[in-house]
C-alpha cells in the first residue's frame, strides 16, 4: 500500500509482468485449494468447490498481481476475472433449468404421454397426458398468429414504405410501448372485451388467441420492420424504373427479398408467444379432453396444463415437470427452425 | 402523406408528375396504402382500447362504496387503495431487487461478449444468454419452486444466522417461498433483455476512443471505464427500464414461487409478507365473479399504468440518446 505511490508516478516499461499463463495456474491451484479447505471442514460438493475456488481464485490473483505487476494490471486483471464469472454465472441457472427440465420431466414423458388426454384420470392414477394441450396451444397460437401476422406485416409495410411524419412517430412509439404490455393486462383486455359482447360466462379459445395476439404483433412488426429496412433502395429504384407501381413493388421486389428474414421473425415471435400462461389462465383455463371448436368452451394449453398439475401437487408435479419438457422442446424446435431459416433461406451480406 | 410516395428519381420542382404516375397503381395501389395506414391505425386503437375496457371494467370497484368492497371475501381493506397498496410495494419491492441483481450481472455478460471473449465465441455466446429468453416463464416457475427453493435453503439459513441483526434478513423459514427467491427468478428472466440492448450499446462505442485509450498505455480495463462505459451509460439505463417493466408484469414465476401475503415489509426472507399485482390478479381471478372481478381488473389497470410509465421512460432516454449519436 504505502510502496504504491512512487510506482504510479512511473509508469516504466521495464516492469515485471506475470506469465500468460498465470491465470490457468492459479485457478487450478485455487480449485486445489478449495477441495483440501472443505475436505478439511466437512464434505466437499462441487458446487462448494468451485464458489469457494472463485473466491480464492480473484483473491489470490489480485493480490500477486498487484505485488508483482503494480495497482493498474491488478485492477484490470480483478475486471476480467468479474466479468468472466458474471458470464459463467449467468451459464448456471440456464444449465441447471435444461438438466432438471430434462431429468424429472424424462420420468413421465414418452409417447403414452403425448398421445392421451386427461378424460377419466383422477387422483393418483398415472395415466394421463398431454394430447389435448399440444392441440389446444397449437390451434390458439396459430390463431393468434393468423390475427397478428397480417396486422404486423402490413403495419410494418406502413412504417417502412408509406409512414412519414407524426402519425407514423406515433405508431412507432405506441408499439414500443405495446411492446411492454404486461401479458396478464392483454389477458384481462382479452377478457374484458369479449365478455362485454357475450356476456360474463363466455370463454373460448379465441379470447386466448387475442390476448397472445396483443402481445405478438408489436414483435412481428419490430422484426419484420427490421427486414423491410435491410432491403436495398436500389431494388425499389430499379422497379419503380421498370414503371413497377409501387404496391406491386412492395409485394413482388421488397417483401420476396425480406422473406427469410419475415418468417425467422415470425416464426421467434411464435416461440415467444407459445410459452404464455397468464392470459390463458384468465381466459381459456383447462379442459380435460380435445376442443376443437375455437370458439365456444374452454380449452386446455400446455403453459396451463402444467401449471394447474403443479398446484395440484403429488403425481401433477411429475406430469408439470413432463408438459414443461415437451413446451421447452416444441419452443426451440421454432427457434431452430427460425435460425435455419434465416441462414439457408436469407439473401446474401444480411448482417 | 400520400403526395410524397414513389420515387425519387424526378426530383422536387414539378410534384404533380409523381401523383400522376402514382394513379397508374391504380385502385389496387390506393387500396394496399390504406391497408397499411389502417394497419398502423389498428396499433393506435388497440393501445386505447386496452386502456378503455380496462377502465370501463374497473370502473365499479373503483367508485364502489366500502360496504360494498367489504362483502368480496379476500378484500382486506376498507378502500381500493387500501387493498392495491400493498400490492404495488409488493410488485416493486421484487421488481426492483430483480433489478439490482440483473443489471451489475448483466453489464458483467454484456462487456464480457463485446470486449473480453474471443471475437469468434462472441456471437455465439450471445445465443446462449437469448436462449435463458426463450424459455417459457411456467418452467421457470417450475423451476424456481422446485429446484431452485430447496437449493437456496442453506444460504438462506446462513444468511439468517450470521447477518440476522440486519432487519432485512430477519426471520428466515424453509420452505425458500420468500420474495428473494422471487426475485432471483425474475432477475434471470430479465436478464438476457438487459444483456442485449447493453451489448448492442457497447458494440457501438466509437473504435477510435477504445484505440486511443490503449495507445496511451490504458489497460482493457482502464480503456472500459473511460470510453465504453460513459458512452453506453445511458443506453444501460434504459436497458434497466426495460427490464424492470418485463419484472413488473412477470405473473407465473412470483405465483409458483411466493406464498401470498399483504404487507408492507422489508423482511425479504420471511413467507408470507408480500404479493405482486400479476400473480394477485392471476390467483383469484379464476374463482371470481361480479365485483371481485372489478376489483382485480382496477388493479390491472394500476399495474399497466405503473409498466406504461417505466417503458415510456425508458423509450424516451433510448430516443434522447439516438439523437446524440448521430454527431460521434
Amino acid at each position: 500500500m504505502t510502496t504504491t505511490t512512487p510506482e504510479l508516478t512511473s509508469v516504466t516499461p521495464a516492469r515485471t509482468r506475470l506469465p500468460s499463463w498465470s491465470p490457468w495456474a492459479f485457478a487450478a491451484g485455487s480449485l486445489v485449494l478449495a477441495f483440501l479447505v472443505l475436505l478439511v471442514l466437512s464434505s466437499p460438493t462441487p458446487a462448494g468447490v468451485v464458489l469457494l475456488g472463485a473466491v480464492v481464485y480473484a483473491v489470490a490473483l489480485t493480490v500477486t498481481s498487484r505485488v508483482v505487476e503494480g495497482e493498474r494490471r491488478a485492477n484490470d486483471r480483478l475486471a476480467t476475472t468479474l466479468v468472466t464469472f458474471a458470464f459463467a454465472l449467468a451459464l448456471v441457472p440456464l444449465v441447471s433449468l435444461l438438466w432438471t427440465v430434462i431429468t424429472e420431466g424424462a420420468a413421465r414423458f414418452g409417447p403414452s404421454f403425448l398421445n392421451t388426454n386427461m378424460v377419466g384420470v383422477f387422483g393418483e392414477m398415472t395415466e394421463g397426458g398431454v394430447y389435448h394441450a399440444i392441440m389446444g396451444t397449437l390451434y390458439i397460437t396459430l390463431a393468434a398468429a393468423a390475427i397478428s401476422v397480417p396486422i404486423g406485416i402490413l403495419t410494418a409495410i406502413y412504417l417502412v414504405e408509406y409512414g412519414r411524419g407524426h402519425l407514423a412517430r406515433g405508431v412507432t412509439f405506441l408499439v414500443d410501448v405495446m411492446t411492454g404490455i404486461p401479458s396478464i393486462v392483454a389477458g384481462l383486455f382479452a377478457f374484458t372485451l369479449f365478455t362485454l359482447v357475450f356476456g360474463p360466462a363466455y370463454r373460448a379459445g379465441i379470447m386466448g388467441a387475442a390476448a397472445l395476439a396483443v402481445l405478438m404483433t408489436p414483435v412481428v412488426i419490430r422484426s419484420v420492420e427490421e427486414m423491410l429496412r435491410l432491403v436495398p433502395n436500389e431494388l425499389r429504384e430499379a422497379a419503380y424504373a421498370l414503371g413497377v407501381p409501387k404496391w406491386l413493388t412492395i409485394i413482388k421486389v421488397v417483401l420476396r427479398t425480406a422473406i427469410a428474414g419475415i418468417v425467422t421473425g415470425v416464426m421467434l415471435a411464435v416461440a415467444r408467444v407459445i410459452g404464455e400462461t397468464a392470459p390463458l389462465l384468465l381466459t381459456v383455463g383447462i379442459v380435460a379432453d380435445v376442443n376443437w371448436d375455437l370458439f365456444d368452451g374452454r380449452m386446455a394449453t400446455l403453459p396451463v396444463y402444467a401449471y394447474r398439475q403443479y398446484s395440484q401437487g403429488g403425481i401433477g408435479v411429475e406430469r408439470a415437470w413432463a408438459a414443461a419438457l415437451t413446451l421447452i422442446l416444441i419452443v426451440m424446435l421454432l427457434n431452430i427452425v427460425a435460425r435455419l431459416v434465416s441462414r439457408y433461406f436469407s439473401p446474401k451480406a444480411s448482417r | 402523406m400520400a403526395v410524397l410516395s414513389p420515387p425519387k428519381v424526378g426530383g422536387r420542382p414539378d410534384q404533380q408528375e409523381p401523383r400522376a404516375r402514382r394513379s397508374k397503381g391504380g385502385l389496387a395501389g390506393r387500396l394496399f396504402e390504406y391497408l397499411s395506414v389502417g394497419a398502423g391505425l389498428l396499433i393506435l386503437v388497440t393501445l386505447a382500447a386496452v386502456a378503455g375496457f380496462l377502465v370501463l371494467r374497473a370502473w365499479p370497484a373503483l367508485t364502489a362504496s366500502p360496504e360494498e368492497l367489504q362483502e368480496i371475501s379476500w378484500f382486506g381493506s376498507s378502500t381500493f387503495l387500501g387493498y392495491v397498496g400493498p400490492l404495488i410495494f409488493g410488485t416493486l419491492l421484487a421488481s426492483l431487487l430483480a433489478l439490482l441483481i440483473a443489471v451489475p450481472l448483466a453489464v458483467g455478460i454484456a462487456l464480457f461478449i463485446s470486449h473480453y471473449a474471443p471475437r469468434r465465441l462472441a456471437q455465439s455466446l450471445g445465443y446462449v444468454i437469448d436462449l435463458l429468453a426463450a424459455i417459457p416463464s411456467v418452467v421457470y416457475g417450475l423451476w424456481g419452486a422446485l429446484w431452485l427453493a430447496p437449493t437456496l435453503d442453506p444460504a438462506f439459513r446462513w444468511m439468517t444466522d450470521f447477518l440476522g441483526w440486519i432487519p432485512l434478513f430477519e426471520g428466515y423459514q424453509p420452505p425458500a417461498k420468500n420474495v428473494l427467491t422471487a426475485s432471483i427468478v425474475l432477475a434471470v428472466m430479465i436478464l438476457p433483455i438487459i444483456t442485449a440492448v447493453a451489448r448492442e450499446v457497447f458494440l457501438q462505442a466509437p473504435r477510435l476512443h477504445e484505440e486511443a485509450a490503449l495507445a496511451l498505455g490504458a489497460t482493457r480495463w482502464e480503456m472500459v471505464r473511460m470510453a465504453v462505459l460513459p458512452f453506453g451509460r445511458s443506453g444501460v439505463i434504459s436497458a434497466s427500464m426495460l427490464g424492470l417493466g418485463r419484472a413488473l408484469g412477470e405473473t407465473m414465476a412470483v405465483l409458483m414461487i411466493l406464498s401470498p401475503g399483504f404487507l408492507y415489509s422489508f423482511f425479504l426472507l420471511k413467507p408470507g409478507q408480500h404479493q405482486s399485482i400479476a400473480a394477485n390478479i392471476a390467483s383469484k381471478f379464476p374463482e371470481a365473479s361480479g365485483l371481485s372481478v372489478s376489483a382485480l381488473i382496477a388493479t390491472g389497470l394500476a399495474l399497466f399504468v405503473i409498466t406504461l410509465a417505466v417503458n415510456m421512460f425508458a423509450r424516451w432516454i433510448i430516443s434522447r440518446r439516438s439523437e446524440f449519436s448521430g454527431a460521434n
